[in-house]
């Protein structure tokens, strides 16, 4: 073992300000591609209890696939997939469309199992006070289980920003990874770039589970 | 009407890739499963001395996958230690997976109640053998699961090494791609094999935990 390298991490240091745009760039598409994942999440959800088959079929093939298969190859079906069709998607929207998927089928899961805890005698009380079924879905189950579900979906905006680091794989530059990258190939100072963005993902996972419980301490009071 | 220059030895080179995926998950979930048995146990009977263990492999949840195998990947050429590519992967998957068995085993050690390790004890049993004969076989129990969910998402996340050379499945169908320009169909044969290996480990993983319910 021969130890002959000389870490320059000036160099890595002068791209600082770049790379917390980038770290923006990665919040901002995490926190998209949650908002959306838990809308789809919720309607396949729903879907799962639908009296018609054909939309159980397709809540349980989006959750299996997309719990059985690589996020990473989620994306890659976006990006080349669909490019083969003519359907040519930037790298942002086809990673931001990947982790959507991705994280509405884990989402759909875990908000079937947290249905669980609901008695269903609920949805009949709200019915039979004149609310329609979407109206007690909307009212009554979904906040409840947005407040049992609330930690798993920490956990799961904690994945999405680690996600969102795939973006490069298909072309993204301007995430945390993707600017991290575009200075590895100017500088080729690998370590200290990647060694810098690590320290600042594993601060916007830490400051993601601190909002979270802020918010939790904030909304769960009663 | 429908033609592909799809070959049979395309597959062939998929099935391979597809093999190296299986074996990177395999020595991740060895190193893994291991190592995450000790700190976990360690981790629940001295949760304050090890509380900095805990800690570091919080760091190993919090920073992504691709991004470790590249300071892994250069700290290898940097120190000159000249490690396969093949041996990076499965050393960070392996810690990557050890810092979730710890948690999924820290979990079933702890859901071990107090009063029957009291009972051990009060029984006769040394302080090992509680822990071989009691406490063990109970924890794997609670923590089978969760290690069969910690296995499937390892399967899933071999995809990045990728990123450092390795050619495992995701990489041959790219490469395939690359040459006979069909991405849809061949990204659905890569999709349709990682399908049916995770099917496979969970079905498995329900047959064992089936078997185990018996004698409950």
């Amino acid at each position: 073992m021969d130890f002959d390298y000389s870490f320059r991490w000036n160099v890595a240091f002068k791209a600082l300000p770049d790379m917390l745009a980038g770290s923006w760039n990665t919040v901002e598409t995490a926190v998209m591609s949650m908002v959306f994942g838990v809308l789809i999440a919720l309607a396949l959800t729903a879907m799962h209890s639908a009296p018609q088959a054909v939309l159980r079929g397709i809540a349980a093939t989006w959750v299996s696939v997309a719990r059985n298969t690589p996020a990473l190859f989620q994306i890659y079906m976006l990006y080349f997939g669909l490019g083969a069709l003519d359907i040519h998607l930037s790298s942002w929207f086809a990673l931001v469309a990947g982790i959507t998927f991705n994280n509405a089928g884990y989402l759909a899961e875990n908000f079937r199992g947290g249905l669980k805890a609901i008695p269903h005698t609920q949805v009949r009380a709200a019915r039979s006070l004149g609310l329609s079924s979407f109206q007690a879905y909307r009212l009554i189950v979904v906040p409840q289980l947005l407040r049992i579900v609330f930690y798993p979906m920490t956990n799961q905006m904690v994945w999405a920003i680690l996600m969102t680091s795939l973006g490069v794989v298909v072309g993204l530059n301007d995430d945390l990874t993707g600017v991290t990258q575009a200075y590895n190939v100017l500088t080729f100072r690998t370590f200290e770039f990647f060694a810098i963005a690590a320290v600042l993902y594993y601060l916007i996972a830490k400051g993601v589970i601190l909002l979270a419980r802020l918010l939790a301490w904030r909304l769960f009071r009663y | 009407m429908f033609s592909t220059d799809f070959s049979a030895s395309d597959l062939q080179f998929m099935l391979a890739g597809a093999w190296v995926t299986l074996r990177l998950t395999l020595w991740a979930m060895l190193i893994g499963t291991l190592s995450g048995a000790l700190f976990g146990l360690l981790r629940a009977t001295l949760p304050r001395a090890t509380l900095p263990l805990g800690w570091l492999l919080d760091v190993f949840r919090s920073v992504p996958l691709l991004i470790q195998f590249v300071l892994f990947n250069s700290f290898n050429s940097i120190a000159g230690i000249n490690w396969t590519p093949f041996a990076i992967g499965c050393l960070v998957l392996g810690i990557y997976c050890a810092s979730y068995c710890t948690e999924v085993i820290r979990g079933g050690v702890l859901a071990v109640p107090l009063n029957v390790i009291r009972a051990a004890r009060s029984l006769g049993l040394s302080y090992l053998q509680t822990l071989r004969y009691i406490v063990l076989p109970m924890a794997a129990r609670v923590s089978f699961p969760g290690w069969v969910n910690v296995s499937l998402g390892v399967l899933k996340d071999t995809s990045l090494v990728l990123w450092i050379g390795i050619i495992e499945l995701l990489r041959a169908s790219q490469s395939i791609v690359t040459r006979i320009q069909e991405p849809i169909l061949v990204l659905c044969i890569a999709g349709a094999m990682y399908y049916v290996m995770s099917w496979g480990m969970a079905a498995l993983g329900c047959r064992v935990e089936q078997g185990w319910q018996e004698h409950d």
